[in-house]
């Protein structure tokens, strides 16, 4: 329930949070996204989702979750958006400590969600048709709102496709579009949720680049939840791997692989290491 | 030899057709007399003679059925939207409903009667109570089946419940929505002739208890075919809209679209 574990210190973090920066505004890197303690229970009483969770994400940076199914992924996806209050501990965005869904996240997940009844450009445009400033300009502006999605789902190779339906496309272009509609309005924090679960070998390195390139142009925070191991150290700055449940934060990896990355580089022997590294991390929890 | 389409398309007259034939063969062949099962030819017959009176009172079931159709449609999509988008209304209403609608409604036309007196004003009341019921069940499954990770989307965008429900609670609803007309409107001619039979002098119903008192078994079936074809045609007539509105959802390339 929303409320439920926030204490009459919320103000003072709030601003403890946001004042960090303050006094070195040229060398610090702001902080985006920070956990501090965090812990989920779905139900009051019932076991932790995810227990003690602390991690800061700076702004425009990419992190990826991984870990055991079931381990709590996911939850702090919903955490980050808002969509659950956590039962102890504070999560901030931005500063602001996260009270009720966030505005303005782009979240894309392994089914792509596409509405049915809608054509890939109708698609792409829904977040237009809700997020401020765009909703309430929409009227006067369709035209040039149109053409942005249009560049979009060019710059993602569906140019061609924008008046056919989700039915029409192929696995792989239903979640680029889906990856468009996460970010047509330009979010500052994009959640992926495996989006590339569901798509064979060759199609999700092909995705990867896309979201690589995308990334790289427009950055933006990147949460992405993945059970693939090279998949998270080819995209992210920063890897987490997680516990089984309740999920906690075992290790935090930095991945110093140098950008911009190309596919090459996942037959390389640092980027393998860093996989068998992460690889062997994943076996110690699912043994114990 | 006839393509599998061509046939698909004869097969339901072909039905018709056969059953026509039985019917006429059984009863001309074993002799039946008219006023216990009167042939097909007798009730055509029949159905020339009193062509007019017919066509009377078909048009007044016809018009009392929709007029209770389209209450059940307008309530059925508002409460359906209710309980569809809130657990607690879905909760609190449904034994109700559920109850209610286990009530047989020909028992509850005395009750109508006594209210409203005899004629039309129960009969589309009928209408409508034995038909808005699979409205407000199929809005409320299409709106309540609503895929999370979707409605996660949409909240993490700052959409608020209203703009769920205008974007893709209601349109993700509405091939339920058009399925449940398609039971509703036969339904509704259910309810429309049980009330015209027990409390009217007008309308098909009634014309059937009128002729069967007279032992005119062939204006009664004369009736009970013209009742059929109503049926059929209010019913394709929705399977037509909804397949117009809403093929998106009957995108199989084997099917009718």
């Amino acid at each position: 329930m929303p409320g439920a574990g926030r204490t009459p210190s919320t103000a003072p973090h709030a601003e403890g949070a946001r004042g960090r920066c303050i006094g070195a505004p040229a060398t610090c890197i702001m902080e985006f996204v920070r956990f501090e303690n965090v812990s989920l229970a779905y139900q009051p009483g019932s076991p932790f989702a995810i227990e003690d969770v602390s991690l800061t994400i700076r702004e425009n940076e990419f992190i990826s979750l991984v870990g055991p199914s079931g381990c709590g992924k996911s939850t702090v996806m919903k955490l980050v958006t808002g969509l659950k209050p956590p039962t102890k501990g504070y999560v901030y965005v931005d500063g602001r400590q996260v009270a009720g869904p966030q505005k303005c996240v782009g979240m894309a997940f392994q089914a792509s969600n596409l509405l049915p009844w809608r054509t890939t450009l109708q698609n792409v445009m829904l977040p237009m048709e809700i997020v401020e400033p765009y909703r309430s300009t929409l009227r006067a502006q369709r035209a040039e709102y149109e053409e942005q999605a249009r560049a979009l789902l060019k710059r993602v190779g569906l140019a061609g496709f924008e008046d056919k339906f989700p039915w029409e496309l192929s696995g792989g272009m239903q979640q680029r579009a889906s990856i468009c509609r996460a970010l047509i309005h330009k979010p500052r924090l994009l959640m992926l949720d495996e989006p590339f679960g569901a798509l064979d070998a060759f199609t999700r390195e092909e995705l990867w680049c896309m979201v690589r390139d995308l990334w790289q142009e427009e950055p933006f925070t990147v949460v992405l939840v993945t059970h693939d191991l090279r998949e998270a150290v080819f995209l992210a700055d920063t890897v987490y791997v997680m516990s089984k449940r309740p999920g906690r934060i075992l290790v935090k990896r930095d991945i110093e692989l140098p950008r911009p990355r190309d596919l090459e580089v996942t037959y390389t022997e640092p980027f393998a290491a860093y996989v068998h590294e992460l690889r062997e991390h994943i076996g110690h929890i699912r043994e114990s | 030899m006839l393509s599998q389409k061509t046939l698909i398309r004869l097969a339901p007259w072909l039905v018709i057709l056969f059953c026509a034939i039985l019917w006429e063969a059984i009863v001309v062949g074993l002799n039946v007399p008219e006023f216990l099962f009167p042939s097909l030819s007798a009730v055509w017959k029949a159905t020339l003679t009193h062509w007019d009176p017919i066509m009377m009172h078909a048009t007044q079931t016809f018009l009392t059925t929709m007029a209770g159709f389209g209450i059940a449609v307008v309530f059925g999509l508002a409460l359906g939207a209710a309980v569809g988008s809130s657990p607690v209304i879905y909760k609190a209403l449904y034994p109700l409903l559920v109850g209610f609608n286990s009530i047989p409604k020909v028992a509850f036309v005395p009750v109508l009667v006594v209210w409203f007196g005899i004629g039309t004003v129960p009969a589309i009341l009928t209408a409508f109570l034995i038909s808005f019921f699979p409205v407000v069940v199929n809005v409320a499954t299409g709106l309540a089946t609503l895929e999370p990770e979707l409605e996660d989307v949409l909240r993490s965008l700052g959409a608020s419940r209203l703009d769920i429900l205008k974007k893709v609670g209601l349109p993700r609803a509405m091939p339920y929505f058009f399925a449940s007309l398609k039971v509703a409107i036969t339904l509704a001619f259910v309810g429309s002739v049980i009330s015209e039979t027990v409390a009217s002098n007008l309308g098909i119903g009634y014309l059937m208890m009128a002729a069967s008192s007279s032992m005119d078994m062939a204006l009664v079936f004369a009736g009970l075919i013209v009742i059929g074809i109503m049926g059929v045609v209010m019913y394709e007539l929705f399977a037509l809209v909804e397949r117009k509105l809403t093929g998106w959802a009957h995108r199989n390339p084997n099917g009718a679209m």
